[in-house]
């Protein structure tokens, strides 16, 4: 598959929102304004773009079966699969620390706009759930797994954007009284996402 | 009702972490199509919930206020991969439809929210009784939404036939529509209508 056709399926057809639900928390939590959830879905595509590659190495090169072969002939029949989740949640953990500081330091600009959503990051499963599914579809090589990571992170950006814009539209509309708030959130978010099935039939 | 009681049926309704906090909706609804993987699932998360909520609350004198977020992280993805060993042991199937969703119990809001909200503050036995809680108010919804998909989409129940055949030569059709992610989101909509209704008039 080239790259092209990657990056095209990743951010409609796999969205992470409307196909696999990850990153709800964050996504129902975050996206009453267009504003703020902009900065929060442009933070997940940089996290995205960061982690997804990294971890692509840590799985190629440490935790696959066999991987460790280029340390020594001895290892090549050690699997450390089973250390996946551990090694993966820790490294997108530091790493979200660490970009946190670098942003701090070299752009204060750029923190002041992503600086709040950044710790929330850490424990959003659309990160997790993206290096998972890099794992359990067995990208050849690092350039794939940037642009999965790039595409899945637009493809987020735009759910949540969407949905912003959407509630701020129908925030004086007259909605039954228990669906307010989530209620309708859940249900506009189930209508967009029979709207983006659409895009399943196109065969790349 | 005494208060340990409490603890543990507060969750099913009236502070249910999913219809009322909106927490964990992450990884519950992608495996709601049938009523078996929902299951596993949602015993997974109450043993991860329980669990890890007694080992931080044990913890909780000794782990440093500013890495607690990591010390946390650990010690759920430790139980999760656990859990995962254990359900790709004896329920392999299950294990393969659930593929990374069982991983993504450690990213779960309700596991970290309870464990911020309640186990760093509380006494060892009442923080096990708050995530054990917590985690049937998970299951519970996460069983409902199960139910009514399986039932309407491919009318069977835990894979048996339960609509009868009759009913099909009657011109009845299965809503293929329940099968697909969306449906998930709108149940769980309606689930919170309901809910805040009956709150509300009370």
């Amino acid at each position: 598959m080239s790259l092209f056709n990657l990056f095209i399926k990743s951010v409609f057809v796999d969205n992470m929102i409307f196909a696999y639900f990850l990153g709800m928390c964050s996504y129902l939590a975050v996206s009453k304004t267009v504003k703020t959830s902009f900065g929060l879905g442009v933070a997940v595509t940089f996290v995205l773009v960061v982690t997804v590659p990294i971890n692509f190495l840590v799985n190629k090169y440490l935790l696959a079966p066999g991987a460790l072969a280029w340390l020594s002939p001895k290892f090549a029949t050690v699997d450390l699969s089973f250390l996946t989740y551990i090694l993966f949640i820790a490294i997108i953990a530091a790493i979200v620390q660490i970009l946190e500081m670098v942003i701090e330091k070299f752009s204060p600009a750029l923190y002041s706009a992503l600086g709040i959503f950044l710790p929330l990051i850490a424990v959003n499963c659309a990160i997790l759930g993206c290096a998972l599914f890099m794992q359990e579809r067995g990208f050849s090589d690092i350039g794939e797994a940037a642009v999965f990571g790039l595409g899945s992170g637009l493809g987020w950006l735009l759910a949540i954007v969407g949905i912003a814009a959407i509630r701020e539209k129908i925030r004086y509309s007259h909605i039954p009284k228990g669906l307010q708030g989530v209620g309708i959130a859940f249900i506009i978010t189930g209508l967009m996402g029979i709207a983006f099935m659409a895009f399943m039939g196109i065969k790349l | 009702m005494s208060q340990f009681k409490k603890l543990l049926i507060e969750p099913l309704r009236k502070a249910n972490p999913i219809t009322v906090l909106v927490l964990g909706i992450c990884s519950c609804l992608a495996v709601t199509a049938q009523l078996k993987p929902a299951l596993v699932m949602g015993a997974s998360v109450t043993v991860v919930t329980a669990l890890s909520n007694l080992i931080i609350s044990l913890l909780r004198k000794g782990i440093p206020a500013r890495i607690r977020i990591i010390v946390q992280l650990v010690v759920v993805a430790t139980l999760v991969i656990l859990v995962d060993q254990f359900l790709k042991a004896f329920v392999y199937d299950v294990s393969k439809q659930l593929s990374v969703f069982v991983g993504l119990i450690i990213t779960n809001c309700i596991v970290m929210g309870r464990l911020e909200a309640f186990a760093m503050s509380h006494k060892p036995w009442e923080s096990f009784l708050d995530g054990l809680g917590n985690g049937l108010g998970y299951s519970l919804i996460l069983v409902i939404v199960a139910f009514s998909r399986e039932l309407f989409g491919s009318g069977t129940l835990f894979g048996y036939q339960v609509v009868p055949q009759s009913f099909y030569e009657a011109g009845y059709q299965n809503n293929g529509l329940m099968i697909l992610p969306p449906m998930a989101l709108v149940v769980v909509g309606v689930i919170i209508w309901i809910n805040n209704s009956k709150t509300e008039s009370k």
